[in-house]
């Protein structure tokens, strides 16, 4: 990489960075891929400048290579965000995420009605590609939009 | 089908669900009285929902069946506390088949999925009451002599009311003319229109359907409740163009019938009742026979 002003954030030898985040949804993502417990060292700059987003997020997460259904869940949060994959301080892969077709336990149904909110179970959410993201609950058949989602 | 449970009248296919309206048929000519002999079904009622219980209950026992079961959550060990999972793996164990009823959406399909034998969902919330759509596609058909081709008015609360919403689904693919009337605060929902927009199926609005009444084939009347306006004034304004008298039939086709899920309160004039074209009582027979009909085919016993 040519550009060496743009390292606030410090290289990594072997890892991922996780590149164009939201800037507001840095700590959204983190909560997703649940750093809190993972032992990896994992650095982040929030609020960077960025010329396509004007503000923007990096994590960077060393000796870490995501599986594809780990990663895919921050595309419902950032679907703007990209993936580099570094093998011994190079770009060896770029790729953008990619909105799975269904997620499960990571957001609550809008629906207070719906018996994922009253019982101790999992929620599960089929994923609507529309003009934006939504989430159509596998059981109470409700749409969560993307304004609406919120973590468990 | 999942497990081949029965949760939401989608879960089956126009085949299956004219095979189930078939298997109606047979039954209503001829009784099976020991089809169900040596079974048992439990009837789990979250909420109170007696002539849906009484409809469920009355199908097992003219198949030889034995019912057990609840119909009031507060005496059972919902109340003190035990999730859903365990009440229905426990009750697993005691039955062949479950029918459930509960305040909330998607808790029968849930149920499904932690069950061991199969779930039939006797209605979740505003959500799903596919044994309902059976019957109202039964009635139809027995009446009209064809599911193809139907002029169906729907009237009153087309908003919240789930047998019209999935009345309007199920038969979508039997190239039916709808016509919605209601007051424009309960209007069919977008989702639905959509939905019929995708298939291709003809629909029009209105908010007074007296002069139109000689097109229909069937009226499926249901009941707009007072709580659903905020303002007083506007319902008290407006309830009486929801309310279907006899006068009003004196055009109708002969073969016209008046479908309603029940209970009725005063959107069908009493009056009406002793007219030909009434036929909501005989709906709710029709109940017993798409009933004996599910658990049927759900258990195997029918294919």
């Amino acid at each position: 990489m040519s550009n060496k002003k743009e390292l606030i954030v410090s290289a990594i030898k072997d890892g991922t960075v996780i590149d164009h985040i939201p800037a507001k949804d840095l700590f959204k993502v983190i909560k997703i891929l649940d750093f809190e417990h993972m032992p990896n060292q994992v650095t982040f700059g929030g609020n960077l400048e960025s010329k396509s987003m004007g503000k923007k997020a990096i994590i960077k997460v060393a000796d870490k290579f995501f599986a594809d259904s780990e990663i895919n869940k921050i595309a419902l949060i950032a679907p703007t965000a990209n993936l580099n994959i570094i093998r011994n301080y190079e770009v060896i892969d770029k790729k953008p995420v990619q909105l799975p077709d269904s997620v499960v336990g990571l957001c609550k149904c809008i629906n207070p009605k719906c018996i994922t909110n009253s019982e101790p179970m999992q929620t599960k959410f089929e994923v609507v590609k529309d003009d934006s993201v939504s989430l159509r609950c596998h059981y109470c058949g409700k749409i969560t939009d993307s304004e609406h989602f919120t973590l468990l | 089908m999942e497990n081949n449970s029965l949760i939401s009248i989608t879960d089956f296919s126009t085949d299956e669900i004219l095979r189930v309206l078939e298997i109606a048929a047979d039954f209503e000519k001829k009784p099976e009285p020991h089809l169900l002999d040596g079974k048992v079904v439990s009837t789990l009622f979250f909420e109170p929902s007696t002539r849906t219980r009484l409809s469920f209950e009355s199908a097992v026992n003219r198949m030889g069946g034995r019912v057990i079961g609840f119909s009031d959550p507060n005496i059972s060990s919902v109340s003190k506390g035990e999730t859903l999972k365990d009440t229905i793996r426990i009750v697993s164990n005691y039955c062949d088949l479950i029918v459930m009823r509960h305040p909330l959406e998607g808790s029968s399909r849930y149920a499904s999925e932690v069950a061991t034998v199969p779930v039939v969902n006797a209605g979740d919330g505003a959500h799903q009451h596919p044994t309902q759509t059976l019957l109202d596609m039964y009635s139809i058909k027995k009446t009209q002599g064809r599911l193809d081709n139907i002029n169906i008015f729907m009237v009153g609360d087309l908003k919240y009311g789930r047998t019209v919403h999935s009345l309007v689904q199920a038969m979508a693919p039997f190239n039916p003319v709808f016509h919605f009337v209601s007051h424009q605060k309960l209007r069919m929902p977008n989702e639905y229109k959509q939905y019929l927009d995708s298939k291709g199926v003809k629909y029009y609005e209105h908010e007074q359907f007296a002069d139109l009444i000689p097109e229909a084939d069937v009226i499926y009347m249901t009941r707009v409740q007072k709580e659903r306006f905020t303002d007083q004034v506007e319902y008290e304004k407006t309830k009486d163009f929801y309310v279907l008298k006899n006068s009003m039939l004196a055009n109708a086709k002969p073969s016209m019938k008046i479908l309603h899920p029940l209970p009725r309160i005063n959107e069908i004039s009493q009056d009406v009742d002793s007219n030909p074209h009434a036929y909501y009582f005989e709906q709710a027979m029709n109940g017993v026979y798409a009933r004996q009909a599910v658990i049927s085919y759900v258990l195997g016993l029918k294919k």
